[in-house]
């Protein structure tokens, strides 16, 4: 018995090892795409031996880097290489999640990538420290469309990494008209067939843009008026969502479901039948950027990989994979993007957008409350 | 009639258990991304998952984490257990039963958050910013397996003739002989029971890990919960098929090597 047991814990051992590490070295060098800005690469190299501490911790959201999958750079690794700079490179899921992680206390990170309206939340709460942009020399090549914007007016904290908009995902094959307006996700026509979001700052929004108002709004009226939309809609919708509608829309089992641009570039991907358009009464825009907490240890190295990510080369490995709008005007206008010029990405016709900002506390309650109202209608 | 109605009984549950496997298997060859459509047999997930580094690495830490997770915890349940076993007055031995259970029976978030507070708490006593990490995960593990353990060693200690290892020292052997020559043996099997009972248990670990993990040892069940912000991929799909895989595998082996001892036992009897 003993030796069984010997024999299955040295085999686990040995798998985890010999058997992993060999894999990643032999196809990290046979990689399709290879970072060919060899001007750069020394300027890298130098920088990263000139660091004192060789260590970062970088958090950042699930699947949001390009990372070597279907002959993709493996961004994180190229960065390893040139600099000799190790990353621990972690991931969450939501802006919350990053939120309180950072508040236990028992972690220090170096690059986080939080959304427009949660770093405008840390700033308020002085979790973050300002971002020395003369260590970041590709800063100008990030677009002025994505600098001063209210959460960061100065351009202290943060550097843009990548942003979308909420839109309007249809089923051609079962919506005869082109829909313009969120009303349609109000139409008895469509009965079952509606996909709503599941989570209450996205669906209240698309009740408070046909509405005709602020989705950031601190009048408790409007926010009841947006609910009484909501219960209002709620026999016609099929279900409330998030990742699950890319099953939904892709298999036809829904009409019409709100989702991001980004997003519907891969559902599409799986069913051409389906379609895409930005409401008239407007729509919700982010903008996800990196910052360095203020538990950084090692800001040098983070401001380092911050000026990476905005490099053009590597900036366009991550629009690729990605598929979400990218802050690099160099990438927008480069022909190996795969989307460039793309219309649902990058629209002519300007589209009204609205940023989701912090809210107030009682706000919050007031949301949290009447999304219970609406979920138990 | 009988018989029919527990056929298909049995056929249910069979169902139930394995469709989703079943399921993940298959869409995990599929030559499209879509988890709808087959659109054709290909190894292309296969491939994808030996690429992906991040959760390629994921793996080899909760491997890592699991395997010396599971021997600690085996190690000290199997003392625990052994030091229960020998306690005289029983309501002490039903007591400290009872403690050592209360971590099993404690909801894991509680768990969880708690050991994260005393983590951070002990963290910033000693002034370390970066406490949350690859030893506070170890700790961890090590505490919620510790139960499982305890219980799967502390039948087969009940069944053992506690004279034996009395016997045994009799005969001229050091207490220490005697557990290791004696006891251990007769026990070895719930030893095994327990120490695969916490590797997997220590596999799957998710709310635990998701509080008391750091920056930079993340496991693979956290990185494939981050990825609802856009969706899972299929390469999680082809990497889930081959852990699915390598357990069943281990598990068979284990059986049969079970089997053939057993059988070994049988003929030494037999030949006595």
């Amino acid at each position: 018995m003993k030796k069984t047991l010997s024999v299955i814990l040295s085999l686990v051992m040995l798998f985890c090892v010999t058997g992993f590490s060999g894999c990643r070295g032999k196809n990290g060098s046979d990689s399709e795409t290879e970072f060919n800005a060899s001007a750069l690469k020394e300027d890298y190299s130098q920088a990263g031996s000139a660091m004192s501490s060789k260590e970062i911790n970088v958090y950042n959201w699930g699947e949001y880097i390009s990372d070597g999958s279907e002959g993709t750079l493996d961004v994180v690794e190229e960065f390893e290489e040139l600099t000799g700079i190790k990353v621990n490179y972690t991931t969450f899921d939501s802006n919350e999640d990053l939120y309180s992680k950072m508040k236990s206390g028992g972690i220090s990170y170096d690059v986080i990538i939080p959304s427009d309206y949660m770093i405008e939340r840390m700033i308020k709460e002085d979790m973050l420290q300002t971002i020395d942009l003369d260590k970041i020399p590709n800063y100008k090549y990030v677009s002025d469309d994505y600098k001063g914007l209210f959460f960061d007016p100065d351009n202290k904290y943060s550097v843009a990494y990548t942003g979308g908009m909420v839109g309007l995902i249809y089923n051609t094959t079962m919506v005869d008209e082109t829909p313009t307006s969120w009303s349609i996700m109000w139409d008895k026509k469509y009965d079952g067939q509606i996909l709503n979001f599941n989570n209450p700052r996205d669906a209240f929004g698309i009740a408070q843009y046909l509405l005709g108002y602020s989705v950031n709004s601190t009048d408790k009226i409007q926010w009841e008026n947006a609910a009484e939309k909501l219960i209002e809609q709620k026999p016609l919708v099929q279900s409330y969502v998030m990742d699950e509608v890319f099953n939904k829309m892709e298999m036809g089992e829904a009409a019409i479901a709100p989702y991001y641009a980004g997003d519907y570039l891969a559902m599409y991907a799986n069913n051409p039948d389906l379609a895409f358009v930005y409401p008239q009464e407007g729509t919700n825009i982010f903008v996800d950027a990196m910052c360095i907490p203020k538990s950084a240890k090692n800001k040098e190295a983070a401001e380092l990989f911050i000026n990476f990510m905005c490099d053009p080369e590597i900036a366009l490995a991550n629009a690729n994979y990605l598929g979400y709008l990218c802050p690099i005007t160099e990438v927008v206008n480069d022909d190996r993007y795969d989307y460039k010029g793309n219309e649902v990405l990058y629209p002519s016709e300007p589209v009204e957008t609205e940023f989701f900002h912090n809210l107030d506390q009682d706000t919050l309650d007031l949301l949290s409350s009447l999304w219970e109202k609406v979920k138990l209608a | 009639m009988k018989k029919t109605v527990s056929n298909i009984y049995i056929a249910l549950i069979m169902i139930f258990l394995y469709a989703p496997m079943i399921v993940m298997v298959v869409l995990s060859f599929n030559s499209s991304s879509s988890t709808s459509v087959m659109s054709g047999f290909s190894l292309k997930w296969y491939g994808e998952m030996l690429k992906n580094s991040t959760t390629l690495t994921a793996l080899r830490n909760t491997l890592i984490l699991a395997v010396i997770s599971a021997a600690i915890s085996t190690v000290i349940g199997t003392a625990a257990a052994v030091g229960i076993d020998m306690m005289k007055r029983k309501w002490i031995k039903s007591t400290v039963l009872t403690v050592t259970n209360i971590p099993m029976m404690n909801p894991e978030i509680v768990t969880g958050v708690s050991m994260m507070l005393l983590f951070v708490f002990v963290g910033k006593f000693v002034g370390a910013r970066d406490v949350l990490g690859f030893p506070t995960l170890l700790i961890a593990h090590i505490t919620f397996n510790l139960p499982y353990v305890i219980l799967s060693v502390l039948p087969k200690l009940r069944q053992t003739d506690p004279h034996l290892a009395e016997a045994a020292q009799d005969l001229g052997s050091t207490p220490f002989q005697a557990f290791f020559k004696v006891v251990l043996p007769n026990i070895s099997s719930g030893i095994v029971t327990a120490l695969i009972m916490a590797f997997t248990l220590s596999l799957d670990d998710f709310i635990i890990s998701y509080f008391v993990s750091g920056a930079k040892f993340q496991t693979l069940p956290i990185v494939i919960f981050s990825m609802t912000k856009k969706r899972v991929t299929p390469d999680i799909y082809a990497l889930s098929t081959v852990i699915f895989a390598a357990v069943l595998l281990l598990l068979i082996i284990m059986n049969v090597l079970q089997a053939r001892a057993e059988k070994k036992e049988l003929k030494a009897k037999k030949a006595e």
